[in-house]
């Protein structure tokens, strides 16, 4: 954002037209916060008024000279939006995409929802931001009307101009930009939008708009941050999580050279996954500072959970199966009795460990205070959430805080937190001057919000056709929730129970690309396919009858429903894609997993290979998508679910955090290996089903099925049955 | 101590401790942050530079080490003109980036395997860029630009 031009001033009466959109029923994110921030004026951080301009609202400004300006609200995280949004308002502007820059916004009331999470951004902004396009679009429509003295229903847009179509004349963007300007603006709902069959932006490959800056080394991220007169931070919590600090040597700290200022923070904000205890150490330089610490001595106090370990979690799940007395969440039909007459009964325990959110850019904060006044500059998924933190920390109003979301160097649902905000914020409030903060790997992989581990202990049954009759499972789990009611296959077996029992721990957990559905996918996935080949059939055949002959499938209790159509197209057409079915020789298998998850119907097929010595390959996946239409940028879109499939694999494969006296053992990438390129897929083929849907989001959906599918094409390969993550746990020798 | 260092063609004085890595040497004191922190234990390769042309990892190299070496960062890879190197116009081009992190280290990888190896076969582009991480798995991508900047044409307009 270094450098950028900051959006206009928006004016009062230009506010408050722009109010009525989002107050109107079509909120522009999927939290309304809209009220809550806004003081009824706006102000922004560096205004640059230039009457000359059209800025019909916040988000678009057309100059006199053509060049149109798109405001990119939302986070980029590395899932695409702040090319494929303004793509959105491209389409309904009609503007020609080269005439386009995209500038980041910062933090401000008037463009809704900022957050980027649960791969909602999509779906959500859809149909506000084609109405922003649209908006501009009928004003640039009219004014040229008027201009020639014909109808406005005569005129549409294309390639920036307006186009009087029953003679062709052209009038430019840039030409009108002036008379546009002074003309109402229409209520958002009432602007007429494209017939979807007219888009010709949305669907078209588009590469990404910073790529050009990320190739050339250019400062887009948090981490970049450079002001003058910047003292750079580091921040030391406990081991064992949020033990305060009893005492430090912060003196010897402070006469170390570099070092500006040591001193221990005991404040708390948020629980484990908000502020939290440790010591600051204030230095000339990121090295100066990380440096100091090889000389604190520290004394945390005593903390509850340090006897906590792995094994003693294994053995806790273990005995909530034996004995344990778990909360029943749903109990259809008569499972125990569907066993008893059924013609094959399965049992098995699924487990996969706790893992880490990994960002390749470190947790890191800029932040400078001026009395009752802030401005931060942070890599963050909920900048809400960010400003909300730090003005309880600095005890501000949040309205006195200036919020600027940097490009993130990964998201994966970690930057949903705030943590290292607050902690940025205390530490810059005791400073004095701007300061950046930045973790360490070690601070980021053992100071994480952790995707939590899991155990599953199943049971299944098939009847004499070989029909799936009866599925009961018992969760046992860290998390709050856990796995909905209504999970899949719950709906579309006669006899079904779930159970679910909480453990306790003092691990702090947070959301992780496709929380719940991530490890979910592999567990299912898993062990449909073990009751397929109990029953003697084809898993993929097997998982097709599950699904019935039903289309729309409701939810329980006005839970999301499932649409089963969708679902078994998707599985139709990976399986031509995939030729299944095909003979391969001892060693290889294909393997089928599907998922729905955050509004996305997918299923995948990998074709793996596995040596007599135990080493897996994998040659190929396959994926079906379906997430409506348009894909609105084919390439981003590509990009994700490639991404989304290696990253599955990279944590269903290698990833896995042992807990040991209630810290994080693995301390750096050596000791908690992510997937590297020789492991990758070979090739990676999507089809991407264009249903009659409204677009939605594809950071995540893609992710869910993958474990399965690569776990399943083991079994199909090797006979060897995978039961926990992560893989690499598993001996898939063979002889 | 006072270092002069020789970086994307130009001189720079730095005064600070032997023992600071490269890495923070860009970074904090002049200011090209382009090269990115990933790991600080050579695990990631985010911070790949070139010492006198070979990929290096700058947060394993202490500035007291460099000498008069020529360090290239990815500031230093496109032409004086700002036309960019053949192998960041094809990560444009096959639009490769996720969030952009690690694309940096993973450039200079790439840039130093096209230039010991014009025409990289696969085992060999795993091979060479198997200590760059990228936590989005941009790895197909990655793979596919090396190759489309490995046929004879593009890696003969190429420099560095």
């Amino acid at each position: 954002m270094n450098g950028e031009p900051q959006p206009h001033t928006v004016d009062r009466r230009r506010f408050l037209q722009w109010s009525l959109l989002t107050a109107g029923g079509l909120m522009l994110g999927f939290v309304p916060r809209v009220g809550a921030d806004s003081t009824g004026e706006v102000k922004r951080p560096s205004p640059d008024q230039r009457p000359g301009d059209f800025e019909p609202n916040a988000f678009i400004r057309i100059a006199p000279n053509g060049r149109i300006t798109l405001f990119s609200a939302r986070p980029e995280i590395g899932q695409g939006i702040k090319t494929s949004l303004p793509m959105i308002i491209a389409e309904e502007l009609g503007a020609d995409w080269r005439d386009v820059d995209v500038v980041s916004a910062p933090l401000d009331p008037v463009y809704g929802e900022q957050g980027a999470g649960g791969s909602t951004s999509t779906p959500h902004a859809w149909l506000p931001l084609r109405q922003v396009g649209a908006t501009a679009r009928v004003m640039l429509v009219s004014a040229a009307a008027q201009e020639w003295a014909v109808p406005p229903s005569e005129c549409r847009t294309n390639a920036s101009t307006v186009v009087h179509r029953p003679t062709g004349k052209t009038l430019s963007f840039a030409s009108l930009v002036s008379a546009a300007a002074l003309l109402p603006i229409p209520a958002p709902a009432d602007v007429p939008l494209k017939d979807p069959r007219e888009f010709t932006l949305l669907g078209s490959r588009i590469a990404g708009v910073d790529n050009p800056q990320i190739v050339t080394g250019k400062p887009l991220f948090g981490i970049d941050r450079q002001l003058p007169g910047l003292v750079h931070a580091m921040y030391v919590k406990a081991p064992v999580f949020g033990s305060r600090v009893v005492r430090a040597n912060t003196d010897v700290l402070k006469a170390l050279p570099g070092v500006r200022d040591a001193f221990i923070i005991n404040q708390t904000i948020g629980g484990l996954t908000g502020l939290v205890p440790g010591v600051a150490i204030v230095a000339d330089s990121t090295w100066s500072a990380w440096s100091a610490r090889n000389h604190l001595q520290v004394e945390w106090e005593s903390n509850p959970h340090a006897q906590d370990n792995w094994s003693g979690f294994v053995s806790a799940a273990k005995n909530a199966e034996a004995s344990g007395k778990p909360h029943v969440v749903r109990n259809d039909g008569d499972v125990d009795a569907a066993c008893a007459a059924a013609a094959k009964v399965v049992t098995a325990e699924y487990s996969y460990p706790f893992i880490s959110h990994a960002n390749l850019e470190p947790q890191n904060c800029t932040v400078t205070v001026r009395g009752d006044s802030a401005e931060i500059w942070a890599p963050i998924q909920d900048p809400h959430k960010g400003r909300t933190v730090a003005a309880r920390v600095l005890g501000i109003f949040p309205e006195r805080i200036v919020f600027h979301i940097t490009r993130s160097g990964g998201g994966f649902g970690r930057r949903l937190d705030a943590d290292y905000v607050a902690e940025a914020a205390a530490i810059a409030q005791k400073v004095g001057t701007p300061v950046k903060l930045t973790w360490t790997r070690t601070d980021d992989l053992q100071h994480d919000h952790y995707r939590p581990g899991g155990f599953h202990f199943l049971r299944g049954a098939v009847d004499r056709e070989g029909k799936l009759v009866a599925w009961r499972g018992h969760q046992v789990w860290f998390g709050d929730g856990g796995m909905s009611l209504d999970a899949f296959p719950a709906r579309f077996v006669p006899h079904c129970r779930m159970e679910m029992t909480k453990l306790d721990n003092g691990v702090p957990m947070g959301p992780w690309r496709a929380p719940g559905a991530c490890v979910f996918g592999f567990v299912i996935g898993s062990f449909l396919d073990e009751l397929a080949h109990a029953a003697g059939r084809d898993p993929l055949g097997f998982a097709l009858d599950v699904l019935g002959d039903r289309d729309m499938v409701p939810g329980t209790g006005g839970r999301e429903a499932y649409n089963a159509g969708r679902m078994r197209q998707v599985i139709h057409t990976v399986a031509q894609m995939a030729s299944w079915g095909r003979p391969l020789p001892r060693g290889q298998g294909l393997g089928l997993g599907f998922y729905f998850s955050h509004q996305g119907y997918v299923a995948e097929i990998a074709q793996v290979a596995v040596s007599k010595t135990g080493e897996l390959a994998i040659e190929d996946v396959w994926a079906a998508v379906d997430v409506g239409s348009p894909i609105v940028n084919l390439s981003g879109a590509e990009n994700q679910v490639q991404g989304a499939i290696t990253d599955g694999l990279s944590a269903s494969w290698l990833q896995e955090l042992d807990i040991q006296g209630g810290a994080i053992v693995q301390s750096n990438f050596h000791e908690y290996p992510l997937l590297r390129m020789p492991q990758a897929p070979r090739r990676i083929q999507i089809e991407f089903i264009q249903s009659a849907h409204p677009p939605t989001g594809l950071g995540e959906p893609a992710l869910p099925p993958l474990a399965a599918a690569v776990a399943n094409g083991v079994f199909a390969a090797t006979g060897t049955r995978i039961r926990r993550l992560p893989f690499a746990r598993t001996d898939l020798r063979w002889s | 101590m006072k270092y002069t260092l020789q970086i994307n063609g130009q001189a720079h004085d730095v005064d600070v401790s032997g023992d600071t890595p490269l890495l923070w040497v860009l970074r904090d004191s002049l200011g090209l942050v382009g090269t990115k922190f990933g790991c600080g234990i050579g695990q990631c390769g985010a911070c790949t530079i070139h010492l006198d042309g070979q990929p290096t990892r700058a947060c394993l190299t202490p500035v007291a080490a460099v000498g008069r070496m020529n360090v290239t960062t990815i500031e230093g890879l496109a032409a004086s003109d700002g036309r960019l190197h053949p192998v960041q116009q094809v990560w444009c081009d096959l639009d490769v980036p996720q969030c952009g992190y690690c694309q940096a280290g993973q450039i200079m990888s790439a840039v130093a395997l096209l230039r010991s190896k014009p025409t990289p076969n696969d085992q060999e582009i795993d091979d060479a860029m198997a200590g760059n991480l990228c936590r989005c798995a941009t790895y197909y991508r990655i793979r596919a630009a090396i190759k489309q900047a490995s046929a004879p044409a593009v890696s003969n307009g190429g420099r560095s």
